[in-house]
């Protein structure tokens, strides 16, 4: 037999690579054996668009903005496509609850040189990459279907990166803070209107003013206007304050939830 | 950045860990060398496994000094983990993964190259007598098994350090002797151990040296024999009674002159001296008839009985 005792380091010490990549790759390893989940991301999208949006078009017309008008479609997807990022991302970065309080993954990743802003930045990345999955698979059908009509869509997919890092950061901030299902239900309470509320099925423009600020507030908005803008070809300087504005949501997010892993994990 | 020849791998001064009003280690001095197999044994609460997280840093110590490879956890936390192989109280396998995979990615949290885990993983699964189960999953393997698997994942970086909080604990008499024999076999390749256990039988037979712990402070140190010798007489004998009439209430009327110490226990009386069957003929000259007499050698066991005045399994 060989043997398996230290007699040279095979350590190599200090490590050259973002340790939250290891992480991903864990996960990727896992996620290898269900990766038909990812047909749901495909088809979700299209039976939104087939039976609700298509219909709903034919029924009210286009819609209007500034002084073009669009087809009712045209406006909806790209606002499916932001709120698919979202789901994405936000939706698997709550996963983790299960690992961070039944799973025992954790615990052994952190008597390794793995530290808790790694776990933090790891599970965020996963997130986003499963959510830029489901977005590539949604931006093909809108294509298809003809509803990009300009060359700045070549950036909507880096735009869906931004609002799946926003969206994941928070995720994995807030299931932090989750201790049962309960709690759960309450994620869903913000969830859901957020996702009615924010622009996504009509113009800003039909709220009133005080109203109107709030919806801008929302971070799904911010998402929902960088993409509609690069799908209509609309684009202006306002996109620039939708990707920090997300950029900072997701940057906030692992933050604090680098510090409550630690806090939860390292007692 | 090693740790020179002579100074201990991990040094202890007055180490406190508390939670809340809770001191669960109460100011314990140590040190560990470099090639020896070091034990805390104690009973369940005893502050084993609070300590062995701190050594790990996986739990802030609370006051006092730690070191460990000279390096202090509040800073160098990420290094320290990197030269310890740790095997926790509870097993921490990663169930979505297989037997195999769960080496090969564990390695990679280490910063090691897949090319080098995959012939590492085949190593150390062979080691622990688990290459049959490498492409299964996690959750059926038995408790030993799953032991087993956590030992081999926790050599995978080459530890200069292997930590293991009772390793052994829970798992059948079978079980625990393989776990055993590869533990020994790590020690004779000169790995350096530091484990905990509440089995005296285990401390015995794995430790160089230990130190007796209870309610978080560390009440002996020494070698298996030589807390023995210190605490304790070469033979015990067991008395049992059939009921509580056939046994006296005051034993020092009958064992005067005969043994060095009496322990009444509820089940059982224990008779300490240095000849065991000189005492028991003794008894039955004088007239004392119990159900049973057992001659024993002394364990650690008796040892911790008389060090706190408990037995180490409740
Ligand atoms: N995370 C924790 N929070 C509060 N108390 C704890 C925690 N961990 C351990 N303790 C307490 O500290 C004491 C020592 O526990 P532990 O170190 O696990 O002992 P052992 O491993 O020897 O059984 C016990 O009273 C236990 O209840
Ligand atoms: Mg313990």
């Amino acid at each position: 037999m060989s043997e398996v005792a230290a007699h040279t380091r095979l350590t190599p010490w200090p490590r050259s690579r973002p340790a939250g990549l290891l992480i991903v790759e864990r996960n990727a390893m896992v996620y290898r054996r269900s990766w038909m989940i990812l047909l749901s991301g495909f088809f979700e999208p299209l039976f939104y668009l087939t039976f609700f949006v298509y219909p709903l078009g034919d029924f009210i017309g286009g819609v209007t903005l500034g002084d073009e008008t669009l087809e009712y479609a045209a406006f909806v997807g790209p606002a499916l496509l932001a709120a698919s990022a979202m789901n994405g991302a936000f939706y698997d970065a709550t996963n983790v609850f299960w690992k961070l309080r039944y799973g025992k993954v954790y615990d052994a990743m952190l008597s390794t040189p793995i530290s808790p802003g790694d776990v933090a930045v790891g599970e965020t990345m996963w997130a986003v990459v499963r959510s830029l999955l489901y977005s590539a698979a949604f931006l093909n059908i809108l294509l298809v279907l003809g509803l990009i009509e300009s060359w700045w869509g070549l950036l909507i997919l880096p735009a869906c990166f931004v609002i799946g890092f926003g969206f994941a950061g928070a995720g994995i901030a807030a299931v932090t803070w989750m201790r049962n299902w309960q709690d759960f239900d309450l994620v869903q309470l913000v969830m859901l209107p957020m996702f009615l509320f924010a622009t996504t099925f009509f113009p800003l423009s039909v709220y009133p003013e005080a109203i109107e600020w709030l919806v801008q507030a929302l971070p799904l908005y911010h998402g929902i206007e960088l993409i509609r803008a690069l799908a209509t070809g609309d684009v202006s300087a306002f996109q620039l304050v939708n990707v920090a504005y997300l950029g900072l949501m997701g940057i906030v997010g692992m933050k604090i939830a680098s510090r409550r892993i630690d806090g939860l994990l390292l007692k | 950045m090693t740790t020179q020849d002579g100074q201990p791998l991990i040094h202890a001064r007055g180490l406190v860990k508390r939670f809340g009003e809770l001191v669960a280690v109460d100011a314990i001095d140590f040190d560990l060398q470099r090639g020896e197999a070091f034990g805390f044994l104690g009973p369940n609460g005893a502050g084993k496994t609070s300590t062995m997280r701190m050594i790990g840093c996986v739990s802030p110590v609370s006051e006092g000094t730690l070191r460990v490879f000279d390096l202090d956890p509040a800073e160098d936390g990420v290094e320290i983990r990197a030269r310890l192989g740790v095997v926790p109280q509870e097993d921490s396998l990663d169930l979505e993964l297989t037997v195999r995979e769960n080496i090969i990615v564990y390695g990679r949290y280490f910063g090691l190259a897949r090319s080098v885990l995959k012939q590492r993983a085949d190593e150390l699964l062979d080691f622990v007598e688990l290459t049959e189960r490498a492409k299964d999953r996690v959750e059926p393997l038995s408790g030993g098994m799953k032991r087993r698997l956590t030992i081999a994942r926790s050599l995978v970086n080459e530890p200069e350090v292997l930590l293991l909080d009772e390793p052994t604990t829970g798992l059948d008499p079978q079980a625990r002797h393989v776990v055993w024999d590869r533990l020994y076999r790590l020690k004779r390749q000169g790995v350096t151990l530091l484990l905990t256990t509440h089995y005296m039988d285990e401390a015995e037979q794995l430790c160089d040296r230990l130190v007796v712990m209870d309610k978080g402070k560390i009440v002996a140190e020494g070698s298996p024999r030589e807390l023995i010798e210190r605490y304790s007489t070469r033979e015990v004998v067991e008395l049992r009674f059939a009921d509580d009439d056939g046994r006296p209430e005051d034993f020092s009327e009958w064992t005067d002159g005969l043994v060095s110490r009496v322990e009444p226990l509820p089940d059982r009386v224990l008779l300490y001296t240095d000849d065991g069957d000189a005492a028991s003929h003794g008894l039955h000259e004088r007239g004392l008839v119990p159900e049973s007499i057992l001659v024993r050698r002394s364990t650690l066991e008796d040892v911790f009985l008389h060090l706190t005045g408990r037995s180490l399994i409740e």
